[in-house]
């Protein structure tokens, strides 16, 4: 490799790092993306000059990168902001895929006795790779809703894990120590794709988020591995830099849910009954329902009401009606604050990207250890299709599934107006003791219907 | 250990501690974008897609390389593009003081 290319990978290199520097704090986020994006660029120009191209090679690589290049910029620009984390899952796990097949095709091109050092990260990259394409399209059909939403478990999938498992080891060893032919590495494949489903299956709906960016961090990895098979240094940089700040990010984001990594990855075990016992437990009991006018005149004639957003908003897609309500009623004098918990939305972070695409105004939008304070002296706390970020379960219940989740304080304003769609459960999936408070009102339907009702109501209070 | 293969190893080794270091202090309200631009930058391996595509003759390794890099280009333009559109949102307005 001539020395010209070697610093064009060290500036694509040194672009991913100022790039990730920059997509951590909100000032330069959006020139992150760009400075990284340049990188990509700068790596794939210095990797054409370096290759000779069969004529076969030079079709596939353009009808390839055309279609691959409309396929991602459509889907990227089509998505509505709701699917935002599918449509992450999605991308994830298509590069997980690219890093096996790539795997795969070094593998057919060694031959049946490769160096060890060439083809144990061969192997590695088949295996993790895989995982993440099929665990990142089970990711991507529970958030579609394309499949149930809920933890899937059956007995002895702990059994079916560990010999799966112990499969792919088997034929992992097989690949390295005895030959290295298509049947053992394709049938590695497989198995770790059937492994890939098999992990996410019992992970529910709402810890996806965590799920994606642990995939995330594998691809990463299967990319760093790739990169010592083709001994490419952009590859084993760019690989890394991911699979280090993808697992410190899933770390974080579980951090922020108040749960262990272990338990959001393994903690369906066992857990299925509870939650039953909960539900059950809820039957047959009274919740206060509420006009639009009664709700009207109470919001109208408050102080301070904090809106508390949650996915059901966003759904409903009733941000611009939560912000006309918001408007109407600082009109009147009422001060109006959105308190977002962590993990409003389905993933961090997504609340704040729903409301500024509704013109929110950033200073309304306040970060739960800044505003839970201000609930005892809040009037209202108006929680729009949110659920389990309230529920003081949290704080009180250590049997409960989301025990010691920090929550944002609802439950202490002086009343607390509910706009749901029915009485079912959060995602989650259990009971919340807040429905069921003297101080609660609940006000039942779709989020956007609901305000707008409401908003019509406030104009006439 | 050859020096190539050593060489791998630092680079692998010190891009391990420069990925933690470097998005540690990320606030909550930037880990979906910054998933997602990590996500984007693992699109790298259409380099690899393009190096395995590029030799290509006999059939299999036309379908693997077609394949390769229609799924990388999707991983890095899709990664990049629907990033951008998050972190759209944040633009022209004032940024959090209590980030």
């Amino acid at each position: 490799m001539s020395v010209v290319f070697v610093l064009a990978y060290l500036l694509a290199a040194v672009l991913f790092i100022l790039g990730l520097k920059q997509l951590s704090s909100p000032r330069g986020a959006r020139n992150g993306n760009f400075t990284a994006a340049a990188g990509m660029v700068i790596a794939i120009g210095a990797t054409i000059p370096q290759l000779h191209f069969t004529v076969a090679g030079i079709a596939i690589i353009a009808i390839g990168v055309v279609i691959g290049g409309i396929v991602g910029a459509v889907g990227a620009r089509m998505v509505k902001m709701t699917a935002i984390p599918q449509m992450v899952a999605l991308f994830n796990g298509v590069g997980g895929g690219a890093a096996a097949l790539v795997a795969v095709s070094e593998l057919l091109h060694f031959g049946r006795n490769p160096a060890f050092a060439e083809a144990f990260p061969s192997v590695f990259s088949i295996i993790i790779g895989s995982i993440s394409f099929a665990g990142s399209m089970v990711a991507f059909a529970k958030l579609q809703e394309l499949m149930t939403g809920t933890p899937i478990t059956y007995p002895g999938q702990q059994l079916v894990n560990a010999v799966l498992a112990a499969a792919i080891l088997g034929f992992a060893i097989a690949v390295l120590a005895v030959a290295s032919v298509p049947f053992s590495f394709v049938s590695l494949m497989v198995l770790a794709l059937v492994l890939g489903v098999a992990f996410v299956l019992p992970i529910g709906g709402a810890d996806m988020p965590v799920v994606i960016s642990l995939l995330n961090a594998f691809t990463g990895l299967a990319v760093a591995a790739t990169g010592f098979t083709l001994n490419n240094f952009a590859l084993i940089v760019a690989g890394t830099l991911v699979g280090a700040s993808g697992s410190l990010l899933t770390k974080l984001m579980s951090d922020a849910m108040g749960r262990s990594l272990t338990n959001t990855l393994f903690g369906a075990f066992g857990q299925v009954k509870a939650g039953a016992a909960s539900a059950a437990g809820a039957q047959g009991r009274q919740v206060r329902a509420g006009t639009p006018e009664d709700l009207a005149t109470l919001l109208a004639y408050s102080r301070r009401v904090i809106i508390v957003p949650g996915y059901g908003l966003a759904v409903a897609q009733a941000q611009h009606a939560v912000r006309e309500l918001a408007e109407l009623l600082e009109k009147r004098g009422v001060e109006v604050t959105y308190a977002i918990h962590p993990v409003a939305g389905r993933m961090p972070g997504h609340m704040n990207v729903l409301l500024a695409e509704a013109n929110v105004p950033y200073e309304q939008l306040k970060e739960m250890d800044e505003i839970n304070d201000e609930f005892k002296d809040a009037d209202v706390a108006l929680v729009v299709g949110a659920n389990d970020v309230v529920n003081p379960a949290a704080r009180s219940s250590p049997g409960s599934p989301i025990y010691g989740m920090p929550i944002l304080n609802a439950d202490q304003a002086k009343n607390i107006v509910f706009m749901k769609r029915s009485m079912r459960p959060g995602f989650a999936g259990i009971d919340n003791e807040l429905l069921y408070d003297p101080k609660t009102i609940m006000f039942f339907g779709d989020a956007k219907d609901s305000l707008t009702k409401l908003v019509s109501a406030v104009k006439a209070a | 250990m050859s020096t190539e293969l050593l060489n791998e190893f630092t680079f692998f080794v010190l891009a391990v501690f420069v990925g933690i270091e470097v998005i540690s202090k990320v606030p909550t309200i930037l880990h979906t974008p910054l998933m997602s631009g990590t996500n984007a930058i693992h699109g790298i391996i259409l380099v690899g897609a393009i190096f395995i595509a590029a030799g290509a003759s006999s059939p299999l390794s036309i379908a693997l390389g077609l394949v390769a890099v229609i799924l990388a280009t999707t991983n890095v333009v899709g990664g990049f593009v629907v990033t951008d559109r998050m972190l759209e949102m944040f633009k022209g307005r004032q940024a959090p003081r209590n980030p």
